[in-house]
């Protein structure tokens, strides 16, 4: 009788139902065509990119599953502890966005959790169009480890338009240090903070002094003092400390609360005059239906122009991937053009191939191309191309200390001991 | 050894019972070859079965938590800075031990981690005590009361967090209060500066011990940090206060509960006051209530880190960063994970600082 009225509880006969539904189910997501594909673009301009390259990647394989693991964070921050745990879990997924650099080379490869992709390049014509200095940072002894999909520039200045006018600032096609500080404090008379800041993400300041530290010892003092034939305690990163220490001084008391779109919006809102940041605050303009030389303007970072930090996305191939075959056809899709430029416009930034129709993108991002295939490429420290992430962390926690207390020599310190640390001199 | 005696004094109580109900016993009342299987029997499954039950939780725990700790400490030790896993021990020894004191964001974290936790102990069980007596005196309403006083004690403190940092924004948080209830519009109309506090965003130390005792410890004045109470750290104290105070509340009423009315009855007989009942007899007798509450709330907070991540991040100039989140940044940011390894092992021994003791005397009570 017990067993019999037990049986007859819809109750049990629930879990018997799931019981028998759980190995049917599991068996039917097993066998299609699939395709895993981990990021943390989330928001909206850089899921809507990343949609419209599941388009183009959708014509060109169809029938494919995509299985889109995105992780939300800016800057990876939530999505690099899921993907080191999968990956040290022997569980990747079939490729993950990654930067070019030690971010793919000293973390991934050097780890053996890629597989490289050499032969792609010259099937598909890439070694012709992408640059030389993008494929090295994703190179290691002759093989090439990812694909780059698009490109951002990290030392843009950026400023309202009308406002400026309103208070007689011309800024012209480039702007020294010098011409910065005079407008600044020009606007800091007239009761506007000339600098929008939002660094509730340290690294939206570290990229200042990034750019900085590039307006300071120029192209070739930046790839010395990252591959260690010149060192951080030269007199020129000190002087760069100080000039930073004075552009603090313009900066907005609550950058502390704000995040970096937050200080783009005031900056568009007219609270204040200019912001420096990646050219991912263009998401933002476009978002905000701003348009381009009639409602902001733009400038390389004060005594930078002609170089162009690169903040390049990648995506790689995961050693023994799960869908080897549909991850290659995707990574065919991340470097073609077609791809590209469908990707692009929507994230704001421009093709890692120099042969992109031009016509599609807006007059910022023709700048942007402009630049990319005219001027001196060097890679991002902050967004970890330039150097290993124990250094990049490093150079957050240096900076976070630097805004509050403005200390040249700890500042200066914290970096040569990083740089000690981190081994950069390989 | 002690903790099994209860046990022992069962089986003692029973051994001099005659076993006739359940041993077959034969005309001389010895026992039967089958009864005395029986019984050999039942004595083995008596002696077996409590380890049985045990050993699978023991084993859980030996590996999951002391060889984790094990773990743990070797990775301090160990070469491990990069994805790529590297066990083999660093040279010199305990370098990354070296290299965390010597960090001054570290320095940040010990000082922000002992600032918070007094703060937050105080306040909490402080908030908690008086809520609790208040209840206490059966106001009007008070059982609705306690329950709205423990709610926030169900919310995750991720949710507080973000909530909190809502409130405490500057720009569009408490601040637009000043205006709104012409608090600043009275001030100013005084000739006085509008009140305008950055909570969460100013780095400034209050109480700055470098420049106190700069004179007899010099190297004080050239330390890396302030050493003092961040500003910062303020707001993080209200709301993890807000969290807990009404869990130390609930201590203090259970408490209050087992204090029986003949006792303060008979104060009171003697002539003492409400408020010597409570400062000399209730408060004496929830002695172990406090303790087990500070013991709680304290390991909480040598151990926040989600309250924080949420809230305020490492704050300005590190005013609010804690251990927690250096762990978290060195281990998964910068891939450090024999430092990260480090700060863990030091969160340990300052939570086992608090815990051991207390165990122990617990212990030694029994």
């Amino acid at each position: 009788m017990k067993t019999k009225r037990k049986l007859s509880s819809p109750l049990t006969w629930l879990f018997l139902l799931l019981a028998v539904q759980i190995p049917f189910t599991a068996f039917a997501a097993g066998g299609d065509k699939k395709l895993e594909v981990f990021s943390w673009w989330t928001s909206g301009g850089e899921a809507a990119a990343l949609d419209a390259l599941f388009q183009v990647y959708g014509k060109a394989d169809p029938g494919v599953e995509i299985i889109n693991a995105t992780v939300a964070g800016g800057g990876g921050s939530a999505a690099r502890p899921v993907l080191q745990a999968r990956l040290a879990g022997g569980n990747p997924p079939d490729t993950w966005q990654a930067h070019p650099g030690w971010e793919l080379l000293g973390q991934y490869v050097e780890a053996n959790y890629c597989a490289p992709i050499t032969e792609l390049y010259k099937s598909e014509g890439w070694d012709k169009v992408v640059p030389k200095t993008l494929t090295d940072l994703l190179s290691k002894d002759q093989q090439i480890y990812g694909v780059l999909v698009g490109v951002h520039r990290g030392n843009v200045l950026w400023y309202n338009k009308k406002l400026l006018q309103k208070h007689g600032i011309n800024v012209g096609d480039k702007m020294t240090m010098e011409e910065f500080f005079a407008a600044a404090d020009k606007l800091k008379a007239a009761g506007i903070t000339p600098l929008a800041v939002g660094d509730s993400g340290i690294w939206a300041s570290a990229q200042i002094f990034e750019n900085v530290l590039l307006a300071t010892v120029g192209p070739k003092g930046w790839n010395d003092l990252f591959n260690g034939k010149m060192s951080w305690e030269d007199p020129k990163v000190k002087k760069a400390a100080e000039t930073y220490a004075k552009i603090l001084e313009y900066q907005n008391t609550d950058h502390s609360a704000l995040s970096w779109d937050q200080a783009v919006k005031a900056m568009t809102e007219g609270r204040c005059a200019f912001t420096t940041m990646g050219d991912w605050t263009y998401g933002e303009l476009a978002k905000a239906k701003l348009k381009d030389n009639e409602d902001f303007g733009w400038v390389s970072f004060p005594g930078t122009d002609g170089t162009f930090i690169f903040v390049a996305d990648g995506f790689t191939l995961a050693k023994g991937a799960p869908h080897e075959k549909e991850c290659i056809e995707w990574l065919k899709v991340c470097g073609s053009k077609e791809g590209q430029e469908a990707f692009n416009v929507l994230k704001g930034s421009i093709p890692a191939r120099t042969d992109a129709d031009k016509s599609k993108f807006g007059p910022y991002l023709n700048w942007s191309m402009r630049s990319f295939a005219n001027d001196e490429l060097v890679p991002t420290c902050v967004h970890g191309s330039a150097a290993p992430a124990s250094f990049q962390q490093a150079l957050n926690d240096a900076v976070t200390s630097f805004v509050v207390n403005k200390e040249v020599n700890s500042f200066v310190k914290a970096l040569t001991q990083a740089a000690k640390d981190a081994d950069m001199t390989k | 050894v002690k903790r099994s005696a209860s046990l022992g004094d069962a089986k003692a109580r029973f051994e001099h019972l005659p076993r006739r109900s359940s041993a077959p016993v034969d005309s001389e009342g010895s026992l039967t070859p089958v009864g005395r299987m029986r019984a050999r029997w039942r004595q083995l499954t008596q002696r077996a079965l409590p380890p049985l039950i045990v050993t699978p939780a023991m084993i859980a725990i030996i590996v999951f938590v002391y060889a984790f700790i094990a773990l743990t400490i070797w990775v301090s030790l160990s070469k491990w800075g990069s994805l790529r896993m590297d066990l083999d021990l660093r040279e010199p020894f305990g370098i990354t031990y070296q290299q965390m004191f010597a960090m001054p964001r570290w320095h940040a974290n010990l000082r922000n981690v002992f600032v918070f936790t007094t703060l937050f102990l105080t306040s909490s069980i402080g908030f908690g005590l008086v809520l609790a007596i208040l209840l206490d005196r059966k106001l009007i309403g008070h059982s609705i009361l306690r329950n709205l006083f423990l709610f926030p004690y169900a919310l995750s403190f991720i949710v507080t967090g973000i909530a909190w940092r809502w409130i405490f924004n500057p720009e569009t948080g408490i601040n637009l209060l000043f205006d709104g209830l012409g608090i600043n519009h009275l001030i100013t109309s005084m000739g006085g500066q509008p009140l305008k506090p950055g909570w969460t965003t100013d780095p400034a130390v209050l109480f700055s011990l470098n420049d106190w005792l700069g004179g007899i410890f010099p190297a004080l004045k050239t330390a890396s940090i302030q050493w003092g109470i961040p500003l910062a750290l303020i707001p993080v104290v209200v709301a993890a206060t807000w969290q807990l105070a009404g869990f130390a509340m609930a201590m203090y009423i259970a408490g209050m509960a087992t204090i029986s009315d003949e006792l303060k009855e008979a104060a009171r007989i003697d002539g003492a006051n409400d408020f010597q009942i409570y400062t000399k007899i209730v408060l004496p007798l929830l002695h172990p209530i406090t303790v087990s509450t500070a013991i709680i709330i304290g390991h909480v907070s040598l151990k926040i880190f989600d309250l924080i991540f949420a809230m305020t991040g490492s704050g300005p100039g590190f005013a609010t960063d804690v251990p927690g989140i250096f762990v978290f940044d060195q281990t998964f940011k910068a891939t450090r994970y024999n430092l990260g390894a480090a700060a863990s092992v030091v969160m340990l021994i300052l939570v086992s600082l608090i815990i051991v003791p207390y165990l122990w005397s617990n212990l030694r009570k029994r």
